[in-house]
């Protein structure tokens, strides 16, 4: 099927922590999922199943012990979880986007240009790639006197709408958001409903956590639960 | 490819510098190489700026032609031509990289001579944009570096070293010596430049926040040895090895 966005299989993740004497613990096993262009999975499951770190493992973010987790790029599956450094890097400017819950703050570059950047690698020219960050940021009514600030003193719901706007501008065909609403008042998040529902529209396919029910019925297609692993010790 | 490193080894009488390290760096990419002191990783920028030797292997660069040179084969003069031409080092402390007796303006000026610019006019010009483009104010052109503070000194320093465009450009703990305040503009600077020019460049430091900063992928060394690389983000929040794990948890977040 042409229409897959991605299809996991059989991925496994564990994490073994040297410092504290080897402690080794799964999180993820045998976990499978497929996504289709324009569709919008939501993950559910209880906290500390492993949702955010299948979506981190989807990103390439935390390296996958075992499986395949195989996405169209350049109009072929490829698996990221076999790729190396330098075609995660080619996938995540042209393919893969993600929104996570934090900013990492580059001290002096302006809010406009966080979100202008990801553009401007993909290649827009630099005055469109402003423009478009620009009526974002807008839309997502970060008021306009902090465009050209650094985004190190913005309280975390502005922080979390600037996440969302350079997540949104590329126009990524995959897409992963990470609690997208979580510091949000109740007109942003219309706007972030109607982000989600444009880009599906677009034909993204949107892997969500949402711990805001009410958005996650109104965006989600689906849901796909995430199963803690029974303890292993 | 622009570098690559195959099973480099080095020994200093016991002491094992570097032991079986290989790596490859392609054109646009920024590698840091981490590790605490004594970890090789100094050692190794050295090797592969043909400066020092190594016992085994050998460092490959693909110059400006496309043709593939072996480093360790280089005569002096193939290699003094690479410098002023196609490479940049960037070094820890500015008074090493600068001509400390030199006019600010001069120290920019002489790469671009160096390189077969004869205009003077042209020259100076050119030395007071890359002035601007490291924040230093073209007036002071004229002043000896000695009366720069050492942030200025090190973006000089950067001045001098990129005026010439370099291709790869190795640099040597960059921010090791300055203020905390002065770290993060530097940083910032070079992320800037080292993004406009398509640099590609092989950065080794102790500093984890700079590494997540300016680099692309990262290599994690202990003992001479490369204990663990990859995509930065992927190595700093999902680290395997045990080292990689202590020296990710030794810092504070910020």
């Amino acid at each position: 099927m042409n229409d897959i966005a991605l299809r996991v299989e059989g991925l496994a993740k564990g994490f073994t922590l040297h410092l504290q004497g080897g402690a080794s613990f799964p999180v993820l096993r045998d976990e499978a999922l497929e996504v289709r262009a324009g569709e919008c999975v939501a993950l559910a499951g209880p906290s500390g199943a492993g949702k955010s770190t299948l979506m981190r493992c989807l990103y390439g973010n935390y390296g996958s012990d075992d499986g395949r987790i195989r996405l169209r790029h350049r109009g072929a599956l490829l698996d990221l979880a076999a790729a190396d450094p330098r075609l995660v890097r080619e996938v995540r400017r042209e393919t893969l986007g993600y929104v996570s819950q934090f900013l990492r703050v580059i001290p002096r570059v302006s809010a406009r240009e966080v979100v202008a950047e990801p553009l401007a690698e993909r290649g827009t020219p630099r005055a469109e790639a402003l423009a478009r960050a620009e009526a974002l940021l807008t839309r997502l009514n970060l008021p306009r006197r902090l465009h050209d600030l650094p985004p190190a003193t913005f309280s975390g719901g502005e922080q979390q709408r600037l996440n969302l706007a350079r997540g949104f501008a590329p126009g990524y065909p995959l897409l992963l958001l990470d609690e997208p609403t979580a510091s949000l008042d109740a007109a942003n998040r219309e706007v972030v409903v109607a982000l989600i529902a444009e880009a599906k529209q677009a034909g993204a396919a949107i892997i969500g956590i949402f711990h805001d029910i009410e958005v996650r019925d109104r965006v989600a297609d689906r849901l796909h639960e995430v199963r803690p692993l029974p303890d292993a010790a | 490819m622009i570098l690559r490193a195959g099973n480099l080894s080095l020994a200093f009488g016991a002491v094992r510098a570097l032991d079986g390290v290989s790596l490859d760096l392609w054109p646009g990419e920024v590698l840091a190489v981490v590790g605490e002191s004594g970890s090789g990783k100094s050692t190794l920028l050295r090797v592969l700026a043909g400066q020092m030797r190594p016992d085994a292997g050998r460092v490959l660069y693909a110059d400006a032609t496309g043709a593939e040179r072996e480093i360790g084969a280089l005569t002096e003069a193939e290699l003094r031509r690479l410098w002023r031409s196609e490479w940049g080092f960037v070094q820890q402390n500015p008074r090493d990289g600068l001509r400390m007796g030199v006019s600010a303006g001069g120290n920019v000026g002489e790469r671009l001579m160096a390189a077969g610019c004869r205009h003077y006019g042209t020259i100076r010009e050119e030395a007071a944009e890359w002035m601007r483009r490291v924040e230093l104010d073209p007036a002071r052109m004229d002043d000896s570096p000695r009366t720069f503070s050492g942030g200025m000194q090190q973006r000089l320093q950067i001045a001098r070293t990129l005026v010439t465009r370099p291709r790869l450009v190795f640099m040597d703990e960059p921010t090791g010596g300055l203020d905390v305040s002065v770290q993060a503009k530097l940083l910032d600077l070079i992320r800037g430049l080292v993004a406009d020019l398509g640099l590609a460049v092989v950065l080794v430091t102790h500093d984890i926040a700079a590494a997540r900063l300016l680099a692309h992928r990262i290599v994690v060394m202990r003992h001479g040895r490369v204990v663990e690389q990859g995509l930065t983000d992927r190595v700093l929040d999902d680290p395997r090895h045990e080292y990689t794990q202590l020296l990710v948890a030794s810092v504070l977040a910020a």
